[in-house]
């Protein structure tokens, strides 16, 4: 250990702002990108489960399928 | 090589193959972040100059790393995708972009925090400083190029052309320190000469980087893969998919 006690690594040497805010935006932004990541492909899978179940309702093929996925992919660039 | 690439050309095959990939990347990326984590800030004996403050070594430069690893992959990328027109490649490269930009403000941002202990000053027109800044611009103006065009290929070309061109700054960030010496100090890691630092501070060092690389690869392979979803949502073998995981 480098430091003597807890409240010592809390405190960094008197530079316990710079090395925690840098810590802090780093493991944040790490976070949010696999959080982002994992919401996408739920959100995505989900989607496609719904167009599926309602073509089978519907009782659609291939051809009005371009249509409806040009509704629901629609938001291509919103990565 | 060029089995591989024929590979690459099937969206089902990245897809299988990324899903039995992907829980390594993860477990690498959790493990080597943790462990360097802890030992980089806790273990890690303090610098004697710079004190604890050096500590944010173990962000700053993994992130500076991939910043620049991300876009030379998203270049490689942009010329598979120009020369061979292979989809899933060019949808790796759309979702390296946004990471690419976090990693390149991460590097940034910490450098900057770094900096008012160390040199007295958040920021100044240093060649490293403004070239990390060019970088950061390239990876927006890359992400933006592919929100501008209404046609996917036209948008997938251009963001592909701009990579290509970009890259010419990842040797300039490179050398920056060698060919200005201004500010930034040069690089810690060598291939050929000895570490500038003791086995004790590195080690933790190298363990941040291989641990950002694992999550950056992890990153992409999910990603692309929801990107196939998204891109593919018309193709039989996508539509078995949702069915097979209701």
């Amino acid at each position: 250990m480098a430091f003597e006690s807890l409240h010592e690594f809390f405190a960094m040497g008197g530079h316990a702002p710079y090395v925690w805010a840098a810590w802090g935006v780093t493991a944040g932004l790490l976070i949010a990108i696999v959080l982002h990541a994992r919401a996408e492909r739920r959100l995505l899978m989900r989607n496609l489960q719904r167009r599926v179940r309602r073509e089978e309702r519907l009782g659609t093929g291939q051809g009005e399928m371009a249509e409806i996925s040009h509704q629901v992919g629609g938001n291509h660039h919103d990565s | 090589m060029w089995a591989f690439i024929n590979k690459l050309r099937s969206p089902k095959w990245f897809y299988a193959i990324g899903a039995r990939l992907q829980p390594f990347f993860w477990l690498a990326a959790v493990v080597l972040i943790l462990v360097g984590t802890v030992w980089g800030l806790a273990f890690a004996p303090a610098d004697y100059q710079q004190g604890n403050s050096f500590r944010i070594i173990y962000v700053h430069v993994p992130a500076a790393f991939l910043a620049q690893s991300i876009f030379v992959s998203m270049a490689v990328c942009g010329l598979v995708f120009m020369v061979w027109k292979i989809k899933v490649v060019d949808m790796a490269a759309a979702m390296m972009a946004p990471l690419g930009a976090a990693m390149t403000f991460v590097s940034l941002f910490s450098g900057a925090v770094w900096g008012v202990p160390t040199w007295g000053t958040w920021w100044m027109w240093d060649a490293r400083l403004t070239s990390m800044l060019i970088l950061l611009f390239l990876y927006l103006g890359v992400i933006a190029l592919r929100g501008a065009f209404s046609s996917r290929d036209s948008a997938s070309r251009a963001a592909s052309v701009l990579a290509m061109v970009g890259v010419i700054n990842i040797p300039i960030i490179k050398y920056s320190v060698d060919w200005w010496y201004t500010l930034h100090q040069p690089a810690t890691f060598t291939i050929t000469g000895r570490a500038a630092m003791p086995m004790e501070m590195w080690a933790p060092l190298l363990i941040m980087v291989m641990g950002f690389y694992s999550f950056f690869i992890a990153v992409t392979l999910m990603r692309t893969r929801s990107e196939i979803l998204r891109r593919e949502s018309n193709k039989r073998w996508v539509r078995d998919l949702a069915t097979e995981e209701r």
